[in-house]
């Protein structure tokens, strides 16, 4: 009896998870460092939305995706997450919008919103 | 400016922006004050080394400030728009290339020179090395014949932002201001979002341009994005200037923001620098935009 209960238990969690999977955000990881993202194209689905979950070891990089008006400042050694919804197809920039250093200008990329 | 000096600075490569603002610039002020000129130079990015963009990166500035200096009548300043020197990591790098421009600018004859930061001289240590080596504060205030100046800092955060405190103090100076008061700010980053994408905003400028909407004679000049820009925001215009250093590609015109490479059939192509003749009496200031070509 006591192992059916487990087995019921350990079923409802992974359902739950899968149910979340299914209909909550896209998490895309991405780390940024002096003076580049890790990922330079990122690749997503228009209406769906997309958890960016950001990690920086050295500097309070911003991370901005301007056409969807979307934006965070990074914490050095903690992860932030960003989401938003990409409504429109399309390849977009984002860059890091903190003036950081001398390679500054190169940390940017695009993100890629592609139709359902 | 009379004709001749005019035709000189026409003969050097100028063009003359004319503002869409009724009244401009000849008319003189009750009680003796007079049109005056200033420069603007900007993005000196003075250490900058790229020899594909600028193999002559150590003497454009001193092109510039020969043909000020060649001037028959002579500009009542100069000011220089942000971006003095190119951005280091190095505090040290950094003031000794702050140092050598101040250098190279006390070459300018005229009688005053005005300075503020750009995000290559004040972004990495909030203006510390800046205030050391130029001196002075980081926004400020000055006159001239009759027209107030006002100098914002959007470069000093690594965040491209006037912040809280100093949008106060700009609607304080502002209250202080008549509303047919001439004004001109003069700031480094664009104030209104030109275009983000490529870090062309200041993310809380536009509290800036609502606080000086009141104002009915209010100009704008910043550099920043290297190639000269006009904008309109309600009826203040935004004006930005090519850089002494590199042009960048004008916005939107490449997917992402380009520095322009040299041309050695067109040596110097695109970079310039402005004469800015000022009314005292209310008028929009007349551009003419020169080249270093």
């Amino acid at each position: 009896m006591r192992c059916f209960v487990w087995a019921a238990v350990l079923l409802g969690v992974a359902a739950f998870h899968a149910a979340t999977a299914a209909s909550g955000p896209e998490r895309i990881a991405l780390k940024a460092t002096k003076f580049d993202f890790a990922v330079k194209e990122i690749r997503v689905r228009k209406g769906r939305p997309v958890t960016l979950v950001l990690t920086t070891p050295d500097f309070v990089h911003g991370f901005a995706v301007p056409d969807f008006n979307a934006r965070v400042d990074l914490v050095p050694g903690k992860t932030v997450e960003l989401t938003f919804t990409p409504e429109r197809a399309g390849r977009f920039v984002f860059l890091c919008d903190n003036f950081c250093g001398e390679g500054h200008d190169r940390m940017t990329g695009f993100l890629v919103v592609t139709e359902e | 400016m009379d004709r001749r000096d005019f035709m000189k600075v026409a003969g050097l490569g100028g063009v003359v922006f004319a503002s869409g603002l009724p009244g401009c610039a000849s008319r003189g002020q009750p009680g003796g004050q007079s049109d005056f000129y200033f420069v603007q130079l900007s993005d000196v990015h003075w250490g900058y080394n790229n020899a594909k963009v600028n193999p002559e990166a150590r003497g454009t500035l001193r092109k510039a400030v020969a043909a000020v200096n060649s001037l028959e009548e002579k500009p009542d300043f100069v000011v220089f728009t942000g971006d003095l020197t190119q951005t280091t990591d190095d505090p040290k790098v950094r003031r000794q290339r702050l140092a050598e421009f101040r250098e190279q600018a006390a070459e300018l004859r005229v009688p005053k020179v005005h300075f503020f930061a750009g995000e290559h001289d004040a972004a990495l240590d909030r203006g510390a090395a800046y205030q050391e080596v130029i001196g002075g504060p980081l926004y400020y205030t000055f006159d001239h014949k009759g027209v107030h100046f006002i100098v914002l800092d959007n470069t000093s955060d690594p965040a491209p932002i006037l912040g809280a405190g100093q949008i106060e103090w700009l609607k304080a100076d502002l209250a202080k201001r008549k509303p047919d008061d001439a004004i001109v700010v003069l700031t480094h980053r664009p104030l209104f979002p030109l275009l983000p994408q490529w870090d062309w905003a200041t993310r809380d400028g536009m509290a800036a341009v609502e606080a000086l909407i009141p104002y009915r004679n209010v100009t704008v000049f910043y550099g920043h994005i290297h190639h000269e820009h006009h904008h309109r925001t309600g009826h203040i215009e935004h004006h930005a200037a090519k850089a002494v250093m590199f042009p960048l590609s004008p916005a939107g015109t490449m997917p992402q923001k380009t520095q322009l490479p040299w041309d050695p059939a067109q040596p110097y192509q695109g970079l310039g620098w402005r004469r800015i003749q000022a009314s005292t009496s209310g008028g929009a200031p007349k551009l003419r935009e020169l080249s270093l070509s």
